[in-house]
């Protein structure tokens, strides 16, 4: 059995999705911006792709959802756009983030460190999260930003973004969130949460990679960073990706849709892997089930090295993630569980499982059962955790 | 950058075979008791190295023939990736057999090479070497443990990255073991530098009294000083002295000074003439050029670019080398 729960890293590409972007590549290739039927005859699904992408976020016709490669694009536009419009030409110099953001967030921000730029990384407390008091103190008059994550990759905490999007508002600072693990597994809107950018990525709710989104609120200033054409009202260069917006289009109206089932039966299927594996001795969870994004569970298995555990997982067939730093090309330890709290090990010992609407009840049982033959062997063979029983002969 | 680079790949596919089938099945995995111990009429030693807040945990198991000093079994347990467990292993099975002694002298670089499939080929990729030099320091530690003394006997214990337990003396060896040249590469190998950084170089977050940056320089310098002194001791026993073409620039100007001085100085002067040396300078195709320019007498003496030149010339081939060559200017 193959089971795929990775969710947060990429997740399969929903066939009702590809289904509505295959004539986009053969029959209807022409190119959105010329005047001939070639072109044309693309804008009506173009049109609807956009309608569904507003929809889905609950923007308004005014504000702009400018269509990008992927998320990352999205937030290295945000940021050096704010450096251009406010920092360099302007009087701000400061940007607030938070310790536990995406690396795309932190290294952009490490990159306008460099052209003078101060970043404020705010500290996480043990659930992953920041505290709104500290972000409210950390703003000066020179803050010309705030961007914090809506839904974290690693634990699936979901931050107080109306709270931080009122703070925002109440000192004048503009508020940028990464929604990109918040789209289809919370409720997203755009309004409600007073945000002014907002970025996400199709290839994480179902829809192709190479194509994201950057959403604007009506009247905020962004310096174009990809000059060329006049695509995307000029904001954004570059021949349209008419498939993969067709695609995104489609990925959004599913993820909205399927709020409800991610509520309801993918969090249950998730509590029930949760609760299965939190039987195991030396184990824990980071965050309450409520807290979190309903398909992720951040655990440490004590005595077990993450990258041990991957590998006893995938020769299984089962794909997971860890954030522990034998398992990074870089051997770095990952910011987001030093930041949670190094006395825990979380930076050795996590196993990260994401669950996604495509996952069944049948891959749970068997993730249960494999995850549990392979603490048993990993147990017995670690020298940290004081366990040793006859030498187990697992199933794998 | 290049090709290879662009698309990262999975370390896991860089693990050979023996890496990937031992992490399987590890053939050392376990422990021995005092019972066991007694059995082999062998003495126990336990040894720890690392712990789990570091990423990596090894416990070595020994049972050491007390007359013979040879170790009778191993065994190992391991907190640590799939690396890690593989190099435990092979360590554990690299003791056998050997006297304590012996086993002290087994590298990181020998339980990485026992696991390779093919000789050419590395067994894990680079940023996983410092799971087998994990292997190593724990049999040091087993050792200290068995004869009564402190592993600082063994190697200074000076800890140079306190996150992942790396010693100096273990960062000096490895860098003179692996010839390696970049503190990135020292990460790869012991891990030293992976985690708060602050050992890297001053300025951190933390002073240190050592930092990778300084050690490195000073080890690369201990290796050239020492390439050079082995290389002059070949030289000298070989042929007494170093061959011209070897020498540095300043030496062959020194040489080629004392050889005008002793053989050709004199006999101008008596002509009323001299000579001072201008330039020497290697060429692309093996010549040391000598550039000279004559004084007094010399510099209008029609000799001076033919029969005095190749006098010159000749006595320094002779005396020097064949390959240099008298350019006056």
């Amino acid at each position: 059995m193959r089971v795929y729960l990775d969710n947060n890293a990429t997740t399969i590409v929903d066939p009702i999705v590809f289904e509505e972007m295959v004539p986009y590549f053969c029959q209807m290739y022409g190119n959105p911006n010329s005047l001939h039927e070639f072109g044309s005859e693309t804008h009506p699904a173009l049109r609807c792709a956009m309608d569904r992408l507003y929809a889905g976020v609950g923007a308004n016709d005014d504000d702009d959802i400018v269509v990008t490669s992927c998320a990352t694009e999205s937030i290295n536009w945000v940021l050096k756009g704010v450096y251009f419009d406010f920092i360099r030409n302007g009087d701000k110099n400061h940007i607030i983030t938070s310790e536990v953001e995406h690396p795309a967030v932190i290294a952009a921000c490490k990159f306008l460190e460099t052209l003078g730029v101060d970043v404020t990384y705010l500290p996480v407390n043990n659930d992953g999260v920041i505290e709104l008091d500290t972000l409210e103190q950390s703003i000066t008059d020179k803050t010309a930003l705030v961007s914090i994550m809506w839904a974290n990759n690693e634990t699936g905490m979901v931050f107080p973004i109306e709270e931080i999007g009122q703070i925002c508002k109440k000192h004048d600072v503009l508020f940028h969130t990464d929604a990109t693990q918040a789209i289809g597994k919370v409720p997203v809107d755009v309004e409600k949460a007073g945000v002014d950018y907002m970025s996400f990525s199709a290839h994480k709710f179902h829809g192709p990679k190479g194509v994201g989104g950057l959403y604007i609120k009506e009247g905020k200033v962004i310096t174009s960073l990809l000059h060329g054409g006049e695509h995307m009202g000029g904001l954004r260069s570059g021949t349209l990706n008419v498939a993969g917006i067709v695609g995104m289009g489609k990925a959004m109206e599913l993820a909205v849709e399927n709020l409800d089932f991610e509520k309801s039966n993918v969090k249950r299927l998730r509590n029930r892997l949760e609760d299965a594996l939190l039987k195991l001795s030396g184990t824990f969870v980071v965050g309450t089930k409520e807290q979190r994004t309903p398909n992720t569970i951040l655990i440490s298995v004590k005595g077990i090295e993450g990258e041990a555990m991957l590998w006893d997982l995938n020769k299984a067939g089962i794909a997971a993630s860890t954030g522990s730093a034998c398992a990074s090309e870089t051997l770095e330890s990952n910011p987001v569980m030093e930041a949670i709290g190094a006395e825990a090990d979380l930076a050795h010992t996590a196993l990260r499982l994401s669950l996604s609407r495509f996952t069944t009840d049948e891959e749970i049982d068997y993730t249960i059962e494999t995850i549990q033959n392979a603490v048993l062997r990993l147990r017995a063979i670690s020298s940290t955790y004081a366990y040793a029983p006859d030498w187990h002969e697992s199933k794998l | 950058m290049g090709k290879n680079t662009l698309i990262g790949g999975s370390i896991w596919e860089e693990y050979s075979q023996k890496v990937q089938d031992l992490m399987n099945h590890p053939q050392n995995m376990g422990e021995i008791t005092e019972e066991q111990a007694k059995e082999m009429g062998a003495k126990l030693i336990v040894a720890d190295f690392g712990a789990e807040s570091c990423g990596d945990a090894v416990r070595l198991y020994w049972a050491v023939d007390e007359d013979t000093d040879i170790i009778k079994e191993a065994k190992f347990k391991s907190f640590g990736c799939g690396t890690a467990i593989a190099s435990s292993d092979t360590m554990a099975e690299l003791c056998k057999g050997k006297t304590v002694d012996e086993a002290v002298k087994i590298t990181n670089i020998d339980v990485e090479h026992a696991m390779r499939d093919n000789p050419d080929i590395p067994a894990v990729p680079p940023q996983k070497m410092h799971c087998s030099v994990m292997a190593y320091d724990v049999i040091k530690e087993a050792a200290a443990s068995y004869k009564g003394v402190d592993a600082a006997s063994f190697e200074d214990q000076i800890i140079v990255c306190e996150c992942a337990r790396v010693s100096l003396g273990t960062i000096k060896e490895v860098i003179k073991l692996n010839d390696l040249k970049t503190v990135e590469e020292i990460t790869n190998y012991t891990k030293a530098g992976a985690f708060c950084k602050s050992c890297i170089k001053p300025g951190g977050h933390e002073d240190r009294d050592y930092y990778l940056v300084d050690i490195l320089k000073e080890t690369r310098e201990e290796m050239e000083h020492d390439k050079l002194s082995s290389l002059a001791d070949a030289k000298t026993s070989e042929a007494g002295e170093f061959a011209f073409v070897d020498l540095t620039m300043v030496q062959k100007l020194k040489k080629v000074e004392a050889v005008i001085d002793e053989n050709i100085r004199e006999m101008l002067m008596m002509d009323g003439g001299n000579l001072e040396i201008i330039d020497i300078r290697d060429t692309d195709d093996g010549f040391t050029d000598v550039y000279i320019r004559y004084l007094g007498a010399c510099s209008g003496c029609a000799s001076s670019s033919t029969g005095t030149l190749y006098a010159i010339e000749a006595v320094l081939k002779e005396k020097l080398s064949d390959a240099i060559r008298v350019l006056p200017i």
